[in-house]
């Protein structure tokens, strides 16, 4: 039996009971809905009709929203509509990669502190309160200014932020799992540690990571967005939305749409990916029908 | 004639499903008079506890639709309003529950929680309130109830919360008491002393109780009258005499004839399997003993010295405990291939934790193990992986010993894989072979645990031990949980694997008359310590300490004739074996009364 044989699905039947009680969740099928419509067009920018958005015009400075320009035009005459698409793609990047990142450091450091226990967990876990005790933002900010301004940069700096999350979740769950009398058969039959935690642990506890991943994307893509703002993120000229926001912020009066776009955008995804946790979350439980 | 206090006509309860409603409870009417002991008896899935929690509205209104009529002395309670149905709750009927663990908020002391009933149901004053409560705690048999009103429930052990459950249930003169499983997570000398006082306090009282359990020995102890269920239906109603001396109904008489019953192996020298009973016709076959032969003049597979295992509780500021738990205390025994030693005793008594350091899944303290030529206690890494195929464990809880997210299939070839015994195809044709000789299709590898019933969860874990070809399995209240028809096919398959493959088990459990037909000798613990060891029938036959005097006088015996013959318990608690730091265990004495039964000399 190899790892691929052990996927971490759902065995088949209570995969289709979750997938029938998440489409009862109308909440949910709104957020997966929101969620879907812009992750399409983020990937498919590069298809779409629509204007390069990096090209200036000097004829159409602030342009409000026209046929020619849908969403209307900046400061130095580029496409909204064009930028907030491809600012798509930068913002749910950013969201997806750096909860990738928070996972793939979080969840193995709490499978270690909950399994082993003792002067690991000790240790593991106040590390985790140190960095619990430092508002998310503000870490995430020092991070990226450490790490020098970029997109990618901004990712690491949010992974390494939202990781203490995952960390102490994980670690919570293993507790409980660990007390199961399977893994205890598992050492009896003479299972090492890597394979207990790999085959008997892991699976059991990945559901509700999956649920805090899906609501945490929602916090990076907010915290992408602040550091985009604040200059940290996404660099000029690419679009991201909070670098748009950034810049919008000097014509609130005179134009307006350049902020209302991106700042809906933002709100938009935001509700429909915590919509989409929620749902997921109810779905997952065992314990509702 | 008397009125009825309840009245149960026609009563149906459907639950909805996927594919539109399902009927569990079906049609089910019976009466419960004044000063009455209804039981209602089935097997898990029978119905029996949806049948209560319909009559007290307490399901899900949007999930579960319950029909026929309910009368409480003349009310329907079907046709209340929840807010009248609210009143009736704990005043006019009162329930106790299975689970005493759970049922006590652990944040308020006892005596609290026993007078918040009074205060809801009654106007008494603060102080005429606290000194109900005494008054209750006193009548249900509370040792110093004065002291330990200002405890909290986890200073309680189980029976002790029990019985602060029923003088919640009690303290507000309930017209009917309906207890669902009270006695079933208890030791069974507590569960004596809990029937006994439920008895007490209806003699008092004249209140009516409505019994659900799933033990025909309870049933026997307890009841007036007995229904018994069976997939939904009420199959028969009467007398508890009647229905134990002549029952009309096939399935009554197969869930009779499966009850393992003390004493029912006098005169036989081999373990016996238990009869197969087909629970439709009620027809029951007796199967032959187990006669594989047990050389005890041979080397023992498991070979215990001086076992001691203890785990520290508290510490002080430098980190040291305050005492320890001492589990298991200077245990010596052996074990000889193809021959099941039982360990009886009640929780705490450390059954678990012996089998559980014989397997190094605890550290012992101190004590030499040999197993199968291994010394236990020296082993390391690949040594201690060796040994894991000669000695393998079973568990008690067949929900929680396989893992979810494997399925049958890779549960059972996981063992032979990970110890190189077979490769890819090989193994898997071992793993159906596997499920073959514990009586499941091998078509049903694919699926997941959640899939199969509690019995044939069982089976997939012997199934996975077996691939490993153990000399020795520890089977920790293996069959515990499982409904009595089930308990006796899982134990004749242990047994026919023990009398085909000559493996030696240890097998632990709390269920005196399980033990007493498939064991080859018996070891009594209490306390952590072997008080009394021996051939099977010298210990059930002629037992000499006191406590195993105690616990086998505390089994309920299927049959009514013989109630009442037996103790008036004092209400005790067991001991903890918790000792303080620096404790010395005592030396003990046994005593040889030949053939090998020795008996712990009471100082």
């Amino acid at each position: 039996m190899t790892a691929a044989e052990t996927s971490l699905a759902l065995p088949a039947r209570s995969q289709a009971r979750v997938w029938s009680k998440f489409r009862r969740n109308r909440s949910a099928l709104v957020g997966a809905c929101i969620v879907g419509f812009f992750g399409l067009l983020a990937l498919l920018a590069p298809l779409l009709p629509i204007a390069d958005p990096l090209a200036t015009s000097w004829s159409a400075i602030r342009k409000p929203p026209a046929p020619e320009y849908l969403m209307g035009s900046d400061e130095i005459g580029r496409d909204i509509l064009s930028r907030m698409i491809w600012g798509a793609q930068a913002s749910l990047l950013a969201g997806v990669i750096s909860v990738v990142i928070a996972m793939l450091t979080g969840v193995p450091i709490g499978l270690i502190a909950g399994y082993f226990g003792g002067w690991t967990d000790t240790v593991i876990s106040r590390f985790t309160d140190a960095l619990l005790a430092m508002p998310f933002l503000i870490m995430a900010i020092a991070l990226a200014a450490f790490l020098g301004p970029s997109l990618s940069n901004a990712m690491i700096a949010i992974g390494l932020s939202a990781m203490p999350v995952f960390i102490r979740l994980t670690r919570g769950q293993v507790l409980s799992v660990k007390t199961e009398d399977y893994v205890e058969g598992a050492r009896a039959v003479g299972l090492g540690h890597l394979d207990i935690m790999r085959r008997y642990i892991l699976p059991n506890v990945v559901p509700p990571i999956i649920v805090q991943a899906t609501l945490t994307v929602a916090t990076a893509i907010i915290a992408e967005a602040s550091l985009s703002f604040l200059g940290l993120g996404q660099q000029a000229p690419a679009p991201s939305w909070g670098s748009m926001l950034n810049v919008a912020k000097n014509f609130l009066g005179q134009a307006p749409w350049m902020a209302i776009w991106p700042g809906a955008a933002i709100f938009l995804v935001v509700i429909g990916f915590n919509l989409l946790g929620d749902g997921l979350r109810d779905a997952l439980d065992p314990r509702e029908h | 004639m008397t009125p009825s206090v309840l009245s149960v006509e026609n009563l149906t309860t459907a639950f909805q499903t996927g594919d539109g409603w399902g009927e569990v409870v079906r049609n089910v009417s019976f009466t419960v008079k004044p000063g009455e002991t209804v039981a209602i008896v089935g097997e898990s899935g029978s119905g029996k506890s949806v049948t209560s929690l319909s009559i007290m509205r307490l399901l899900d209104p949007k999930r579960a639709r319950v029909s026929g009529r309910v009368m409480l002395e003349g009310t329907d309670l079907l046709s209340l309003p929840e807010s009248a149905m609210q009143q009736i709750r704990g005043n006019r009927v009162a329930m106790i529950f299975q689970e005493p663990m759970t049922s006590l908020n652990p944040a308020f002391t006892v005596g609290r929680q026993i007078g918040e009933v009074l205060a809801r149901h009654t106007d008494l004053g603060k102080s005429q309130i606290r000194a109900e409560v005494l008054r209750l705690m006193e009548r249900v048999r509370i040792p110093n109830a004065a002291r330990r009103i200002d405890e909290y429930p986890h200073q309680f052990s189980g029976g002790m919360r029990q019985r602060v459950m029923i003088a919640m249930a009690l303290a507000s003169r309930p017209r009917l008491l309906i207890a669902d499983e009270p006695t079933t997570a208890l030791d069974v000398t507590i569960q004596g002393q809990i029937l006994d006082l439920i008895k007490e306090l209806q003699q008092e009282t004249g209140m009516a109780v409505l019994f659900i359990t799933h033990d025909m020995g309870v049933v026997a102890e307890i009841a007036d009258r007995t229904v018994v269920m069976y997939r939904g239906d009420c199959v028969e109603t009467g007398s508890t005499e009647r229905i134990f001396a002549q029952a009309e109904h096939p399935y009554t008489r197969a869930l009779l004839a499966a009850v393992p019953r003390l004493g029912s192996m006098v005169g036989q020298d081999h373990p016996l399997r238990f009869p197969r009973v087909e629970m439709d016709s009620g027809r029951v076959n007796a199967l032959p003993p187990v006669l594989n032969p047990v050389d005890r003049q041979g080397t023992p597979v498991l070979s215990v010295r001086n076992l001691t295992t203890r785990f520290a509780v508290g510490s002080d500021l430098l980190g040291r405990p305050h005492g320890h738990v001492h589990a298991v205390e200077n245990l010596s025994f052996d074990l000889w291939p193809g021959e099941t030693l039982s360990l009886v005793g009640e929780s705490g008594c450390g059954k678990s934790t012996t089998g559980r350091s014989i397997l190094r899944l605890i550290e012992p303290q101190s004590g030499a193990i040999q197993l199968d030529g291994f010394d236990v206690r020296d082993l390391g890494g690949s040594d201690l992986r060796r040994m894991r195929r000669s000695a393998q464990m079973i568990f008690q809880d067949p929900f929680s010993s396989l893992n979810p997210r494997m399925t049958v299939g890779q549960t059972v070839a996981e063992p032979i894989l990970k110890h190189g015994i077979a490769k890819g195809h090989q193994a898997r044709a071992m793993a159906a072979d596997l499920l073959a000789q514990v009586g499941l299709s091998p078509a049903m590898m694919d699926r997941y645990p959640h899939e199969f019933s509690g019995g044939q969860r069982q089976r997939v874990a012997i199934a996975r031990v077996l691939g490993l070809g153990p000399k020795l399995i520890v089977a920790d209240e293996s069959v515990s949980a499982l409904d009595v028809s089930v308990k006796a096919q899982v134990c004749n398959l242990l047994m026919d694997l023990q009398e085909r493959l000559g493996i030696a088990y240890l097998f632990i459990s709390h269920d005196m008359a399980v033990v007493e037909r498939v064991s080859h000798r018996v070891a009594v613990m209490y306390l952590g310590e072997i008080v009394e060891i021996g051939p099977r029938e010298a210990v059930f036959g002629n037992p000499q300490h006191p406590y195993t005097q105690k616990l086998i006088a505390a089994v309920p015996i299927p049959d009514p004739s013989r109630r009442g013959l037996r103790r008036a318990m004092a209400a005790e608690e067991l001991k903890n074996p918790i000792r303080p730091r620096g404790y010395v265990a005592p030396r003990r004495d046994w005593q040889d009364l030949g053939r090998g039964h020795l008996v712990m000399n009471t100082a």
